[in-house]
């Protein structure tokens, strides 16, 4: 059992130098693709939420981008959660190549982070959250009230206090900008 | 008059109703205040400001506290749906409210009730709403942003969430997706699509365009999009022709921001403050 927990513990590789060693999961609705995320993750595996490539027309704003090897584990893993792609296509173009969902814009004294459709910007020196925009979901306004004028340390996290997918684009802006920032 | 429907992210602000008036960056009603930097206490302020520069009486609201899970918005749907029908309002803005059809179709039965049928203004929660209802045709303005607009298009999707480019906006398909929402029925009677540039469109495709002032830093500004809906709900509410208003609008809002001379850092009280001066200059060019 001890060894179960070992293995457990250690991210499961992607190769992600190489295009053509990735797939991408495509959802119907991205609520599936925040669990199966949140699955894929708490199972080991090495994945990213990206945006749809041009290619691919069916399907939500979102999709996971995953290690092509471990397909049938993954599916085996999102089946017995009952969740079940609408697509499961290898990254085999230019054209199938998942989009980033982050922008980065510097504003000298400030910094900017688009995630999908949600803007958080901060005040480099103090950390401070000046500002967020974007998004008609209906927690916005409750997001942008309890997070601007806070820290980045002391603001509370969009995914504890959110509810829609807006809230949720804005929770991966906070933890790349978190990441900038901590550079 | 101008009445705005919408919510406020106060756990416990009750179910309001009355005109508002603005001290300093609070908005007020019966009392109650809420901070204007955010959402329709936004769209408000600057509707406030509008009527107020133009000699309008000041515009009525129906509020209640939601902070997105859509508790406060049943109650003013309730409220509305056995309230609206009496009331004489000649602008009615519905904004941030949780999207929920049954009772949007109530509070819409409500309104063809009133007479005269007042000129109904949709964005945010309420207008995806109107759109998941079918009865998008029945208003006169939407004002939504590209990815917003992207779901207008999406004769299929249920919800947002199942569109493509709701959250991945997609400004160079603009023209592509009015037109879609239009052949659909998927649209108000005019489209004001809020972005890097100003759309109006109609049925009949694009009538104008706004792109100028730019000021790069507001892109980074929570709010300027309810400050938009706001000036053109006020402007139509003095009888001026849709079209006209959300031209004017759109030029307002600008040069409001303009004159603000913001940085990213800058809150939508600010540029609210400086709306009497882009309306001058807005109203000045036209004469």
């Amino acid at each position: 059992m001890r060894w179960r927990g070992i293995f457990k513990r250690q991210l499961r590789s992607r190769p992600d130098e190489s295009q053509a060693d990735l797939g991408i999961l495509v959802f119907s609705h991205t609520s599936e693709v925040i669990r199966a995320e949140k699955l894929l993750k708490a199972a080991g595996w090495q994945i990213r939420v990206m945006g749809p490539p041009p290619e691919i027309q069916s399907g939500c704003d979102l999709v996971i981008e995953f290690p092509l090897i471990e397909e049938l584990n993954l599916v085996r893993t999102l089946e017995a959660a009952q969740l079940s792609p609408l697509q499961i296509v290898p990254v085999s173009s230019p054209l199938m190549k998942p989009v980033d969902l982050f922008q980065i814009k510097d504003f000298g004294r400030y910094l900017m982070i688009r995630a999908a459709n949600m803007k958080l910007t901060v005040d480099k020196e103090s950390q401070l959250i000046v500002n967020i925009s974007g998004g008609g979901c209906p927690d916005v306004p409750y997001l942008a009230q309890k997070m601007v004028g806070k820290t980045l340390a002391t603001a509370p996290r969009p995914k504890e206090i959110g509810h829609t997918l807006c809230g949720y684009a804005l929770q991966l802006a906070f933890e790349e900008i978190v990441r900038q920032c901590s550079r | 008059m101008l009445a705005v429907v919408g919510t406020v992210p106060v756990p416990d602000f009750p179910l309001v109703t009355g005109q508002v008036t603005l001290n300093q960056d609070l908005i007020d009603i019966l009392g109650y205040q809420v901070s204007v930097n955010r959402g329709t206490p936004a769209l408000l302020a600057a509707a406030l400001i509008v009527c107020e520069v133009l000699g309008q009486p000041a515009p009525y609201a129906y509020l209640v506290g939601d902070l997105g899970l859509g508790e406060g918005s049943r109650r003013l749907y309730q409220y509305l749906a056995a309230n609206l029908k009496k009331a004489h309002i000649h602008t009615l803005v519905f904004h941030y409210l949780q999207p929920d059809v049954d009772w949007h179709n109530r509070v819409l039965f409500a309104v063809e009730e009133m007479s005269p049928r007042p000129i109904l203004i949709a964005d945010a929660g309420f207008m995806y709403a109107a759109k998941m209802s079918g009865q998008a045709s029945c208003y006169d303005l939407f004002t939504p942003d590209v990815g917003e607009l992207a779901f207008l298009a999406d004769e299929q999707a249920p919800h947002p969430f199942y569109t493509r480019g709701f959250i991945l906006h997609q400004e160079d398909r603009v023209p592509e997706l009015i037109a879609r929402a239009y052949a659909h029925d998927n649209a108000a009677r005019y489209l004001l699509v809020k972005g890097q540039q100003d759309y109006l469109a109609t049925r009949a495709g694009i009538v104008a365009t706004v792109a100028h002032p730019l000021e790069p830093a507001l892109e980074a500004l929570g709010g300027t999009g309810d400050t938009l809906t706001g000036i053109v709900a006020a402007l139509a509410s003095t009888g001026m022709a849709i079209d006209q208003a959300a031209i004017m609008a759109a030029r307002v809002n600008r040069f409001a921001g303009h004159y603000a001379h913001p940085t990213p850092a800058t809150q939508v009280a600010e540029i609210i403050r400086h709306i009497p001066a882009g309306l001058a200059q807005v109203i000045g060019s036209n004469l």
